[in-house]
Formats: C-alpha cells, sequence, structure tokens
C-alpha cells in the first residue's frame, strides 16, 4: 500500500497528464463525421508511433556487446518507424483524395476546360 | 540548454499531437491537420537522437539507429504508397502492430537489463532490487504491446482473405484462462528467484501473444474495423508505458491521447452500426446465425440479364447506388463512376446512398468513390437517401447486403435488428449485384432479395459494371 502511494506521489506529475490526456483525447475528436472514422482512425494509428522514442533511447543506450539489446532496440526502432512512416502516408493518401476530389470540382468550373 | 531545447521539442510534439487529432476530426482541415502531427513526430524524432542524454551520457549507435530509421522509413513509405485503397484498412492494422511490437521489444530490453544487474543472487526475488511502479510500466508494455501485435495480425490476415474466422465452444472461457495465466506469469515473473525471471518474462510474452490471437480469431470479418480501433487504442497505453519508464512527456502525451480517442473512436465506430461494443468482441453472430439462416425458406428470387438492366437504368429518371463491400472487395469504384457519367449523358440523375458503415469500414466508400472522383455532392448519407428512394426509379445495389437488409427493421429475432438500414424497398426496381446467394457477413438471408420489386444480378461488380456500361453504350 504505502509503495503504491509512494509511487503516485514520485509520478504526480505523471499521472496529471494521463488524467488531462484521457479527457482532450475524447473532447478532440467528440464530434468527428462517421465519413472520418477512417482517416482519423488512421493518423491517430501514426500518432501512437511515438513508442519510436522509446525504441531510439533503447537503441542508443545499448552497450556495443549487449547483442541482445542491439538486435532488440534495432527492430523495435525498424518497427517504430515503420508505425510512423507508414501510418502518416496511408493517413495522407486517404484524405488526398478527399482534396483531390475539391479541385476537380474547381476544375470544372474552369471555364477553359470546358 | 541542450536538454531545455528537448524539453521544448517534446512539447511541440505534444502539442501538434493534440492540434493534428482535432483538425483530422473536421474533413476541411484534415489533411493538414495529419502533416502537422507529422511534422511535430518528426521535431520529436530528431531532437531525441540528437539531444537526449541519460545521466549526462548521450545516445549512441547513430548507426545502428540511421539504419533502423532507413530501413523502417523506406519499407514504411512504399508499403503504404503502393498499397490499394481497398486495402488500406489491412494496412493500418499492419503499422498498427508494428507499434504494438515496437512497445513489446522496448520492455523487452529493458527488462534483460534489469534481468542482468540483478541475476547474482539466486534466491533473491526481482521484487527485493526493482521498484513495483517501474516493472509494472514494463510489463504491461510488454504485455499490451504483444496483444496489440498478435491481434493486428490476424486482424490483418482476416481482412486480406488469409485468415478464416475461427471459434470454438467455450472460447470465452479459454480466452479468460489464458488472460489469468498472463497475469499470473507477470506476477510470478517479479515475485519469485531473479534466476527464473527472464524465462518467466517471456513466458508473460509468449501467453500474451497467445491471447491476441483468440482474443480476435472469432470476431467476424465486417467487425474488424471496430477490433483495429480498439487494438489501436491498446498500442497507444502501450506507448504511453515507455512514457512513464522513460519519464518521456511527449510518448505519454501521444500514447494516452491515442488510447482515449481511439477508445472513443472504437464506441462510435459501434454506434454507427447500432450495436454494442460487448455485442462485437463476444459476438452474438456466431451461433444464433446459423439458426437463423436455416430457419425459412423465402422462396424464389428473380434473376434480371444485362441487357434489361441497361434498358431499365437508361430509360429511368432516377438511379440510387447502393455501393457496398462488394464494390470495394471488386474495385469497382472507376467502373461505377464511369457508369455514372454514362448514365448522366443520357439525362438520368444518378446519385450515391452511403451508409454509415457500407465497405470495409466506416467513412470507407467515401474515401474510395472520391478516389474514382465523384462529385462529393453526389454522396447522399443515409437519412437524405432515404428520404429520396420514393421517387426513385432504380436503384442499384453493389454488393452491398445487411446494410439494405430490412431484417434490420421488421425481425427481432436479427441479430443485426435495430440497425439503421438504407430503405431500398421504397424504390420502384431494385437490381441486386452481387456474386452469388451466399448471406452477407451477418451471415443472415435478405428478405430483399426475394422481395416482387427485386432483381438479382450476379457477377463480379467490377465485370458487371463493365458488361452494363458496353450494353448501355449499343442501345
Amino acid at each position: 500500500m504505502e509503495a503504491i502511494l509512494n509511487w503516485i506521489a514520485d509520478n504526480q506529475q505523471m499521472i496529471y497528464i494521463v488524467i488531462l490526456m484521457i479527457f482532450v483525447g475524447i473532447e478532440v475528436i467528440g464530434h468527428v463525421p462517421s465519413v472520418l472514422h477512417t482517416p482519423l482512425m488512421s493518423g491517430a494509428n501514426a500518432i501512437h508511433g511515438v513508442v519510436i522514442i522509446g525504441a531510439i533511447i533503447v537503441m542508443g543506450k545499448a552497450e556495443p556487446h549487449n547483442y541482445v539489446a542491439l538486435v532488440l532496440g534495432f527492430l523495435a526502432v525498424v518497427l517504430g518507424t515503420l508505425n510512423v512512416v507508414g501510418g502518416f502516408v496511408v493517413t495522407d493518401r486517404m484524405l488526398e483524395m478527399f482534396k483531390g476530389k475539391g479541385k476537380k470540382n474547381l476544375k470544372s468550373q474552369d471555364p477553359r476546360s470546358k | 540548454m541542450e536538454l531545455s531545447i528537448l524539453t521544448v521539442s517534446y512539447l511541440i510534439g505534444s502539442v501538434t499531437f493534440i492540434i493534428g487529432l482535432k483538425m483530422l476530426s473536421n474533413p476541411a482541415t484534415a489533411r493538414n491537420g495529419n502533416l502537422l502531427a507529422a511534422a511535430g513526430m518528426a521535431i520529436a524524432i530528431v531532437g531525441t537522437i540528437f539531444l537526449y542524454e541519460e545521466d549526462g551520457k548521450k545516445l549512441g549507435n547513430y548507426l545502428w539507429i540511421f539504419g533502423g530509421i532507413l530501413v523502417g522509413g523506406v519499407i514504411g513509405t512504399l508499403a503504404a504508397k503502393r498499397v490499394k485503397m481497398t486495402a488500406m484498412p489491412e494496412m493500418v492494422s499492419m503499422f498498427n502492430g508494428m507499434g504494438g511490437a515496437c512497445a513489446a521489444l522496448i520492455s523487452a530490453v529493458e527488462f534483460d537489463h534489469l534481468y542482468h544487474a540483478y541475476n547474482t543472487i539466486d534466491t533473491a526475488w526481482l521484487a527485493d532490487f526493482v521498484p513495483a511502479g517501474m516493472y509494472l510500466t514494463i510489463i504491461a508494455g510488454a504485455i499490451i504491446g504483444s496483444v496489440s501485435f498478435a491481434g493486428s495480425m490476424i486482424a490483418w490476415g482476416k481482412l486480406s482473405g488469409k485468415i478464416k474466422d475461427f471459434s470454438f465452444r467455450g472460447q470465452h472461457i479459454v480466452n479468460l484462462l489464458v488472460l489469468l495465466l498472463v497475469l499470473a506469469a507477470a506476477v510470478f515473473t517479479y515475485q519469485y528467484n531473479v534466476g527464473l525471471s527472464l524465462i518467466l518474462f517471456y513466458t508473460t510474452v509468449a501467453l500474451a501473444l497467445i491471447y491476441g490471437v483468440l482474443f480476435v480469431m472469432p470476431i467476424g470479418g465486417a467487425d474488424m474495423p471496430v477490433v483495429i480501433s480498439l487494438l489501436n487504442s491498446f498500442t497507444g497505453v502501450a506507448a504511453a508505458c515507455g512514457g512513464f519508464l522513460y519519464n518521456n512527456k511527449v510518448m505519454l502525451t501521444g500514447g494516452i491521447l491515442v488510447g482515449a480517442a481511439g477508445t472513443l473512436l472504437t464506441i462510435l465506430m459501434c454506434k454507427a452500426m447500432n450495436r454494442s461494443l460487448k455485442n462485437v468482441l463476444i459476438g452474438s453472430f456466431g451461433g444464433s446465425s446459423a439458426a437463423a439462416a436455416g430457419k425459412k425458406d423465402q422462396g424464389s428470387y428473380k434473376e434480371i440479364t444485362l441487357s434489361d438492366t441497361a434498358v431499365v437504368m437508361s430509360y429511368a429518371n432516377k438511379v440510387m447506388i447502393v455501393p457496398g463491400y462488394g464494390l470495394a472487395v471488386a474495385q469497382a469504384q472507376h467502373a461505377c463512376h464511369e457508369l455514372e457519367k454514362l448514365l448522366e449523358s443520357k439525362g438520368v440523375e444518378v446519385k450515391y446512398a452511403i451508409h454509415p458503415v457500407a465497405g470495409r469500414m466506416p467513412g470507407h466508400m467515401n474515401v474510395l468513390l472520391a478516389e474514382a472522383d465523384v462529385s462529393y455532392d453526389k454522396l447522399l448519407e443515409m437519412e437524405q437517401a432515404n428520404d429520396e428512394f420514393t421517387t426513385t426509379d432504380v436503384v442499384l445495389v453493389l454488393g452491398a447486403n445487411d446494410v439494405v437488409n430490412p431484417a434490420a427493421k421488421t425481425d427481432p429475432a436479427s441479430p443485426i435488428y435495430g440497425m439503421p438500414i438504407l430503405d431500398v424497398e421504397l424504390a420502384k426496381n431494385v437490381i441486386v449485384n452481387k456474386r452469388s446467394m451466399k448471406p452477407g457477413y451477418a451471415g443472415i438471408e435478405n428478405d430483399l432479395f426475394f422481395q416482387p420489386r427485386t432483381s438479382m444480378l450476379f457477377g463480379d461488380a467490377k465485370k458487371v459494371l463493365q458488361d452494363l456500361i458496353g450494353e448501355i453504350k449499343n442501345l
């Protein structure tokens, strides 16, 4: 019991962040139209790729002869990057289509294209 | 100084995540929101590589770090650029799994450090050296990350048709047992001989992987989007565990933000399908569907030929197209747009009725049709479309099934009872294109197909549309 209380006291900043972020996360996407569910999920997927930072730290701290840490850390960096880069690119591709269509509309109103 | 810059870069990262997510939930700003979050992520990553220090020591192994980023970046970009629009959902699932695996690997390396640091006295417990909070964040990251990874891979396999649904009697009890075993192994890792703790740690991870597989296995393919969204929020929490471990605020904000938003999004998706999360996860479909399917014989349906379809459609005043999963699978969105243009040139009014959960994921149809340059104002949402069906001459249902099943309104015993549907039966003619008479994902018969105004046009959506275009041109 005491351990738990101490842990809370030691990490109170972090715990505040957790609680506030839960409310922010819910508030921020509360009014999303169903059209955007897929891109939003994909965007959120890319954001949790922030786990890559942990992978970089693990990799950067690994001692040169600790092969377990080197190999697992390297794998973690690769997978984390996949998550971040792939996530953002896929989301952009989805959203590009929403935008591309807007341009098309402008074009069709353009007298020269007729 | 350098550490302050790192702190600022993390602050920028956290704020861009929040604003980015906010912008992502509005159609007008979504794309910029995504780019903003990506920019914030880049700043946080670069900051970590060059400025992070622990106990006054900078990070090393730059070759490994840049090598990893290069490999992951190239594969990620190529995979994301090459994937077909219809395969987007499984791609998201795949990337989500990678994030989960990344979190689990971080925990594995950190645990390995602990093990080697304290594996000196055989009879001691890990609990004698390591604070509970620290162990908790490591093991939670490992368990949640592993479940997310295994679950996402199964979801990916299901969506790409590589893995079939699989469930057995009493599966929920087995799942619960495995989950308890995971927790038990996690406790023993901490409170047992240090010498055995590494084996116990990997046992925990292995059990968590098994749990991930068992968790997703029985859930039907149509519910995969909900599951992916849920696993997405799991990975967010796993990332946040890393944030706790390294006292890293950007990982914590990003992770928890996604954890919370992902959970809400999961619930919103369920609402769009008018189902509860419990219903999705425990899956009421499995057992009852077989009974429902065999319950009654609905009589006969009538088929229509391509040339008849061509005639009916080109002499109609108003045609409503209801796209569904079948259109997505057949990649027929371009052919569909072509048909629309051809009919419009003949003076037929063509519109699309989009059910919120049509396709493979909520909003998927909008993305697909947008890809084929279908004008946005032709896409009607469900309520608008339902108002217009009475004045519609022909409804063309392209590979949609459960979203037009009248049983959702009339049959309280039906598993989809209560789901809002498109009232296509109000139109003068309904032409349903399907590959066969096989029931849809919910596994239930559709009365619509047997109604007098309905005719069936069998075949692959893309091929049928192309042939139909040819027929109409020849009229």
